[in-house]
């Protein structure tokens, strides 16, 4: 007998049914052969389940139980495992429940069948009988099973040996889990516990403690009181007592010392009095843990969390954020990576301490390992103030550059709000967002073209800058979309500043019109350039047709060609950009004149989007009229285009009114951004296109006034004056001044300009809103006044009738 | 809570898996193959700490095993490779000088004593000696009962 159990106490007394088989899977070269030895035991096995009790009925839930870990099914073996729980012998049980927790979850049903075995064993008079049962319950009990025996698990917590009282706590904390109403049940005995010696015990009673008190904040008031006796256990933990079955790495039982430090944590929290309790322990550990090893770290970090949740005193606080400090020198990542979680926590809270570890976690951003270096990220724009802007941006840039295309999008997006937040200047703005457009370009998010196009136009004073920069990056690298987008359209807008030649803040390059056309016919033609970029070249080419003088014809080519462009996108502008050289000619300069500045949107609802939206209502109603040349054009919309022309708010109203879609990118193109072009056009220019007849009242020395009106309403007309200068030198000052009968109420909108180019090159229009409720005779006095060749000259007019609409 | 505590080899072998929570079979899949897929292809001298999903995972390399546990948010990672070590220490107390091949051909006592170790998801055993204690007797247990019974065990 005794040999026998020396043999035995050794444990290694082979299952061999269990182990052949091992071998032969483990044997089989392919999977399909692996596959047929498992076919075969399991059917070997599904026949000895079907037999009456055999004597091998452990070894081949053993063997099932292997099988099913290979990843093969063995569900037929439920049953099994619910028959062997219920068998007397202690091996068969012991297999069953293992069975039971592998193949067994609460939603199966036949996890119900082994709640009776459960209760029964409960109460066995042997302790590893009992200690399956809580086992198997606190894996895999479901609520009902929880609800059925948790009045058990309690008795057990007070009336038993350590051995079941700290299976027993753990069982509670699943319980308590499953079903929450029962942590009721046990605080009582939970309290009682922590008088224990034995250190399973004390520390289930912590677990279930903490479990208590973080589901139910009544219960955290009453245990508050224990924070002396916590405070005391940790203190013996610390102070005295070597016990080397508890010891690791001189450290005295640390999964219990960071359980209470745990537990001490959401004991202390908001709480002044239950805080001071436990200050001197806290400071005491924090200064006494041995830090060479994992072990103390561990320790070490759990106090640190502690401290810096609980209303702790400064002092402790400062030496909290000095430990993590040291951990973000330690050799060890591991250390390194918790050191910056921790710190990412209490950046809001703590800001100035944490900026001053802010070198080191710059550092590990060159770090090799991708979790520290995730973490160094975060940590890193979260220290991003006004005062490091500069330094901080230049570490950014470089991390950018070198990081892991997992990390890009958030380091792009990082670096975007820090420097709309903190940027020194508009230049080093725009700088930083073209740095990042180069590097990053294609992980960048949507809104970024049309905010940085935003800010560009924003900063006129740069606009020759920001030209230049973007046509050097443009030739360089075209793969980058978002780069090219913002270049074509900025070549587009300030090409003239380019071919001018000169600029204040960076070396001007020499380019002719030729080569700035070729850059855009490169993008034009690169199968690199995705469609919506393709859209921003035509567009800057055509473009560019106003603000260069030579090489008109080529772009006019260009058009013509892309006008049966497959693309139907492409192709759409072409046909309307070369109708726009046809026919409206005249109009072109003032079409494709400089944007004017774009207000700022809300947050959330950038120009991008609710073009997107308008454009998209649009389209159904609008499709028909791509190319009709002769819209119905209401003068309200031409009225908000000229609002906008003059600056005053933006009229970017979910509407298709024409004003919205001037402004905002080009990216939303549809026909009916085409259409609602031409249907600008049409406002702007009242002859010749406007069914509103017009009237010239005035032609002499050269200069033409022709005036047409709109009725707004009953007793509301909108006139439009309309003035030429046909002599051969400019004009300038230009003024009209108007004079109306009493009862007419007169409000005169701001000119487009006051002057005249020679030949008829531009014209000047002033709107005049007349409101004439009476009902009298319409009559309107207008006085002009401009200057000619240095002299000055003035005429008066009176019109007496006006051509209704 | 430990959600889960996986052991497999540097072929993807899975070798233990213990589950703290209820999953479907087809979940506890994917979590297996995620797990093996994040920790594998990391270089030899990474930290032992990744995220996914919404949980914390520590893994440790021991020869040819790869210890991983899913941890909640408010778990202690550095405690957690603590725990792993202790597990392997208690596995090598009890085969001696283990190796993946006991975990293997003795895989229930494996789980055994993980049972004596942990249990919820939590520590169940803070002392070295309590564990291999227990395992002794609940073995002999079953072998006097055998004996009794004059029939092997499995």
């Amino acid at each position: 007998m005794l040999q026998r159990f020396v043999n035995t106490s050794n444990a290694m007394s082979p299952s061999v049914p269990l182990q052949e088989m091992i071998r032969a899977i483990r044997s089989a070269r392919t999977q399909c052969e692996e596959r047929g030895v498992i076919q075969r035991e399991c059917a070997a096995i599904r026949a000895q389940f079907r037999q009456a009790d055999n004597g091998g009925r452990s070894h081949n839930l053993a063997k099932l139980l292997y099988v099913h870990m290979l990843g093969y099914p063995a569900h037929f073996g439920q049953m099994e495992c619910v028959r062997m729980i219920a068998s007397p012998r202690y091996s068969e049980k012991r297999v069953g429940y293992l069975g039971a927790m592998m193949l067994l979850d609460e939603k199966q049903d036949a996890s119900l069948l082994i709640t009776n075995s459960i209760k029964n064993d409960l109460s066995h008079s042997n302790q590893y009988v009992q200690s399956l049962a809580l086992c198997t319950l606190a894996c895999m009990g479901s609520a009902e099973m929880c609800r059925d025996l948790a009045p058990e698990i309690d008795r057990l917590l007070r009336a038993s040996n350590s051995y079941i009282k700290k299976k027993a706590a753990l069982c509670a904390v699943h319980i308590v889990r499953k079903v929450h109403d029962l942590g009721e049940l046990f605080a009582p005995a939970a309290r009682s516990l922590l008088a224990e010696k034995n250190h399973g015990v004390l520390h289930g009673a912590v677990v279930l403690i903490t479990e208590l008190c973080e589901r139910n904040p009544e219960t955290l008031e009453r245990f508050r009181k224990t924070v002396p006796d916590l405070v005391q256990i940790m203190k013996g933990l610390v102070i005295s007592g070597y016990s080397p079955e508890h010891d690791v790495a001189g450290i005295s039982d640390p999964f219990l010392q960071v359980r209470i430090l745990r537990l001490l944590r959401i004991l202390g929290r908001n709480n002044e009095a239950a805080s001071d309790a436990m200050n001197d322990l806290l400071a005491q550990v924090a200064t006494n843990t041995d830090s060479t090893k994992t072990v103390g770290n561990a320790v070490l970090y759990e106090t640190v969390l502690t401290v810096l949740d609980i209303k702790s005193e400064s002092g402790l606080r400062v030496l909290a954020v000095n430990i993590l400090g040291r951990f973000l020198l330690n050799n060890d990542r591991n250390i390194r990576y918790i050191a910056m979680t921790s710190l990412q926590r209490i950046v809001g809270t703590d800001h100035n301490a944490v900026q001053r570890h802010r070198g080191t976690i710059v550092d590990c951003l060159k770090d090799q390992d991708a979790s520290v270096k995730r973490r160094a990220l975060e940590l890193s724009l979260a220290l991003v103030s006004a005062t490091n802007i500069r330094s901080m941006m230049k570490e950014l840039l470089l991390f950018l550059s070198s990081c892991p295309l997992e990390l890009r999008a958030q380091a792009a997006s990082g670096i975007f709000n820090a420097a709309e937040r903190y940027a020194p200047s508009q230049r080093w703005h725009i700088d930083t967002i073209l740095h990042v457009l180069t590097t990053a370009g294609g992980d960048v998010r949507d809104e970024t073209v049309p905010n940085l196009i935003q800010l560009i136009t924003n900063t006129s004073e740069l606009h020759c800058y920001t030209v230049h920069k973007l046509y050097r990056a443009l030739l360089s690298d075209i793969s980058q979309q978002s780069l090219v987008q913002v270049a074509c359209w900025c070549i587009g807008e300030y090409g003239d500043l380019l071919l001018r030649g000169e600029c204040q803040e960076t070396e001007p390059v020499q380019v002719t019109e030729d080569d700035v056309l070729d850059a855009l016919e490169t993008v034009l033609q690169s199968h690199m350039s995705a469609p919506a970029t393709r859209g921003f070249a035509l567009t800057a080419t055509m473009k560019l047709s106003t603000r260069i003088t030579d090489n008109v014809d080529r772009i006019r080519s260009i058009v013509s060609i892309y006008g049966s462009c497959i693309d139907v996108e492409l192709q759409q502008r072409a046909v309307e950009y070369n109708a726009l050289f046809k026919k409206y000619d005249h109009m072109r300069a003032a079409v494709l004149e400089r944007m004017p500045v774009i207000e700022k949107n809300s947050p959330g609802h950038t120009n991008g989007e609710s073009t997107r939206e308008a454009v998209k209502e649009v389209q159904p109603a609008k499709v028909k009229q791509a190319e009709t040349l002769l819209p119905q054009q209401p003068a309200s919309q031409v009225c908000d285009l000229l609002d906008l022309l003059g600056g005053s708010e933006e009229p970017l109203q979910p509407n298709p009114a024409v004003g919205s879609t001037l402004p905002v990118l080009p990216v939303s193109t549809s026909s009916t951004a085409g259409g609602d072009l031409l249907d600008l056009l049409g406002g702007l220019e009242p002859t010749p296109l406007t069914p509103a007849p017009t009237v010239t009242v005035y032609e002499k020395g050269g200069v033409t006034l022709t005036l047409s009106s709109e009725k707004q309403s009953d007793s509301g007309l909108t006139v439009t004056l309309t003035a030429c200068n046909s002599t051969d030198s400019d004009i300038s000052s230009f003024t009209l001044q108007a004079a109306v009968p009493k009862s007419v109420q007169l409000h005169m909108k701001a000119p487009s300009g006051d002057s005249l180019p020679a030949r008829g090159a531009a014209k000047v229009t002033q709107m005049v809103a007349l409101s004439n409720p009476n009902k009298v005779n319409l009559k309107m006095r207008i006085r002009i006044s401009y200057t000619s060749q240095g002299s000055a000259f003035q005429d008066t007019v009176q019109v007496d009738s006006f051509p209704e609409h | 809570m430990i959600r889960f505590l996986l052991l497999f080899s540097r072929q993807g072998k899975l070798r233990l898996q213990k589950w703290f929570t209820p999953l479907t079979d087809r979940e506890k899949k994917k979590v297996i193959r995620d797990m093996t897929m994040l920790v594998l292809p990391r270089p030899p001298r990474s930290s032992n700490f990744v995220q996914w999903r919404d949980l914390k995972i520590v893994y440790k390399r021991y020869a040819s095993l790869y210890f991983c546990a899913g941890l909640e948010q408010h778990d202690n990672e550095l405690l957690a490779l603590e725990v792993l070590h202790r597990y392997v220490e208690l596995l090598d107390k009890y085969f001696g000088n283990v190796c993946e091949l006991d975990i293997i051909f003795n895989f229930e006592k494996a789980y055994f004593i993980l049972d004596e170790f942990l249990m919820g998801g939590e520590i169940l055993e803070t002392s070295k000696l309590a564990v291999g204690a227990t395992m002794e007797e609940a073995d002999t247990l079953q072998e006097t009962m055998e004996e009794y019974m004059s029939k092997p065990a499995y």
